[in-house]
């Protein structure tokens, strides 16, 4: 454990050849499973290197999910914090409303070179499960989506959204019927059906590749951050800030400045309804320990006896109960900072950037923002701080109105 | 020689199959679990596995995970399922005890206290199915130093290249899970489990146990004779479950419904 303490002369090489950054990550899958990801790991290799895969990629990217997202300064927002510069990187402009199409179309042009017909995923707030489904119909895949009966009755507009796009949506009953019993359901589906299917994970967690081929394509947030930004101050950012759940959209715009050492990067866990409560929140850093579950040895919330707690947040694409393990070797080796904002602070944010910005931000990235609240004014006129802003709020309305005592 | 090599050497010196029994500990409550274990010998079970439950068993169908809820909300925990070993060991020497879970219960509770716990309670072997021969450095390792056996799941999809790494680091018997997918959900096709077990021989001298899905003494008698091991679990499980109340508690029938149907399948493994 002490090796992987210290600092390396780059953050941006893991995992090594077993899937491990530091400690964290791995392959804790079933023997049925191994075959699998290995041919799956070959396969993402291969894709990595080809030219003409990464051609495809950049063509879609441009033309169907709408990329690059704008680098947007927030002017009035900047000004009402009264210190750094705020820039929203608008991942809620993507087809679909959110990041999570990068990494979903990645895996899909994969998933065809593999050969795969049938694509299963798993979802919570459901925003994964809508982004697979789209793409499964854009190239006539059959698509099955597995989604916590728990959670099927908070997300109906995004139940029905994927039955549009004609995925066919399973309930999964067991457990705490949540999103990790999704995942669970989907793993089982997997072994079940070798053959022909391809399992789209959704976030930076799982057994190895996932954790680093889902990093790779959600990275172009934070090269594009990059490119912007010098174009538009001349120099890069002096603070990152995004929300973390699994921690994918985090990971895209972290990845690329890892090696720019000044630059301050904070993960934001979601706090729930504060960690004082022990189990109504979803920090596994901030309030976990380290375990396996999932395919990864990470930070979970836990039990003493090693039981999987559930987690909570008022925003159902944070309450994970784990966090991706690239996540876990970055707060250990203490190059990024992570912290939490609670759902109170994570609902003022959501409000304060629907008024001076015009903007409705999902309530995921509504915490990056509660984070930035605390941090801008703090910080002198000329610091540049990255939000990203992971997804639009569309889809959050019902959860607020409902907050907010108000009937729709 | 540990107590499943010494059982499988018997077995094999009486012309016979072992069977294999699965229970989940602590479940449906950790009275009737030690009951409904204590009368497995007798019934006819020639080694025992006992589930480890956890909140998110991966690799198991509806039956089992519903059984390991139960022991769960019935309190059970790693602590507990050790101790009912050692309740089990007090009175019975020679039955070979293997715990059967996931990682994350054994990691927590930290795995070199694990084994000196375990070893110290009576357990034999370990099946831990989240940990592939690629991890064989966290628990297989030091598990085969202290002494148990680290028994291998292999499955339909071991083909010959895999099956060097998955024999590489293994004692005691070899798990073959004869249909692809989850515990329980499909009946095996015994053509097809004869002639892969005979493909995993080519790689192995251990013993190999066949398990997922065998119901009825039929199936376990024609698997019997292709192997050294014939699994049950779902269907003891089922058979709890099928005797609890709604409210999901153990009845007078609970303990005799499992070993009914263990007397009903010994019955095909030994003829």
């Amino acid at each position: 454990m002490t090796d992987s303490l210290i600092p390396p002369n780059s953050y941006r090489t893991g995992p090594d050849e077993k899937g491990l950054f530091g400690i964290y990550g791995g392959r804790f899958v079933a023997e049925t499973l191994m075959p699998l990801i290995l041919e799956l790991e070959g396969a993402y290799r291969a894709a990595k290197a080809d030219p003409a895969f990464q051609a495809e990629m950049d063509f879609f990217l441009e033309h169907y999910v709408g990329r690059p997202s704008p680098l947007y300064y927030a002017e009035r927002l900047s000004e009402h914090l009264g210190g750094a510069r705020i820039y929203l990187k608008r991942e809620d402009l993507n087809h679909t409303g959110a990041h999570k199409i990068n990494n979903v179309l990645g895996q899909i042009l994969l998933a065809r070179r593999m050969g795969k017909t049938r694509i299963i995923a798993e979802t919570g707030a459901g925003q994964h499960g809508v982004a697979t489904a789209t793409a499964c119909a854009r190239f006539g895949l059959k698509c099955v989506v597995y989604m916590g009966e728990v959670d099927i009755e908070r997300q109906k507009p995004n139940v029905f959204r994927m039955k549009l796009l004609g995925a066919e949506v399973v309930p999964a009953r067991s457990g705490s019927r949540t999103l990790k019993d999704a995942l669970n359901e989907a793993l089982r589906d997997w072994v079940a059906n070798v053959e022909d299917t391809f399992y789209c994970i959704g976030t930076v967690a799982g057994p190895a590749p996932y954790p680093e081929m889902v990093r790779d394509f959600q990275c172009i947030i934070g090269q594009e951050t990059r490119r912007q930004m010098l174009k538009q101050e001349g120099r890069l950012p002096d603070s990152l800030i995004a929300a973390i759940g699994g921690g994918s959209n985090a990971i895209g715009l972290f990845h690329p400045f890892l090696d720019d050492k000044d630059i301050e990067i904070h993960g934001v866990e979601a706090a729930g309804l504060g960690l004082k409560t022990k189990t109504k929140h979803a920090a596994s850093i901030t309030g976990g320990r380290p375990g396996v579950l999932h395919g990864n040895r990470t930070y979970l919330l836990m039990d003493d006896d090693g039981q999987i707690i559930e987690g909570h947040s008022i925003s159902a694409g944070l309450d994970y109960p784990g966090i991706g393990p690239e996540h876990a070797w970055l707060n250990d080796i203490g190059r990024v900072k992570y912290v939490s904002a609670t759902d109170k602070e994570a609902l003022k944010a959501f409000q304060l950037l629907c008024q001076l910005e015009g903007i409705i931000p999902a309530l995921e990235p509504s915490h990056a923002l509660a984070h930035a609240m605390k941090l801008a004014p703090k910080k002198p006129k000329d610091h540049l701080m990255v939000v990203n802003l992971s997804g639009r709020g569309d889809k959050d309305i019902f959860t607020v109105a409902d907050i907010l005592g108000v009937k729709l | 020689m540990s107590r499943i090599e010494a059982r499988f050497a018997a077995l094999k010196q009486e012309g016979r199959a072992a069977l294999v029994t699965f229970i989940m500990a602590g479940a449906p409550a950790p009275a009737t679990a030690l009951k409904i274990l204590k009368g497995l010998p007798r019934a006819g079970a020639d080694v025992i596995e006992i589930g480890m439950p956890f909140t998110d068993p991966m690799a198991d169908g509806p039956a089992i995970q519903a059984a390991g809820l139960r022991a769960l909300h019935a309190g059970q925990t790693l602590k507990k399922t050790l101790k009912l070993v050692q309740d089990f060991r007090a009175g019975d020497k020679d039955t070979p005890i293997v715990l059967m879970g996931y990682y994350n219960p054994i990691y927590v509770h930290g795995v070199e206290k694990f084994l000196t716990d375990a070893k110290a309670a009576g357990v034999d072997g370990l099946i831990v199915v989240d940990l592939p021969p690629e991890e064989d450095d966290e628990l297989c390792l030091p598990a085969m130093a202290a002494g148990i056996n680290f028994i291998r799941l292999a499955t339909p999809t071991t083909d010959d290249a895999r099956a060097t790494a998955v024999f590489r680091n293994t004692s005691g018997f070899v798990y073959y899970v004869s249909v692809l997918g989850i515990t329980g959900t499909k009946a095996p096709d015994l053509k097809d489990v004869a002639r892969k077990v005979r493909r995993l021989k080519a790689h192995t001298a251990l013993p190999i146990a066949v398990g997922f899905g065998v119901k009825t003494a039929d199936q376990a008698r024609t698997i019997a004779r292709v192997a050294e091991g014939v699994v049950v679990g779902s269907a003891l499980v089922s058979a709890v479950a099928a005797t609890l109340t709604k409210q999901g508690k153990a009845t007078a029938k609970t303990a005799a419904a499992v070993h009914r149907v263990v007397a009903d399948i010994a019955r095909g493994v030994r003829e």
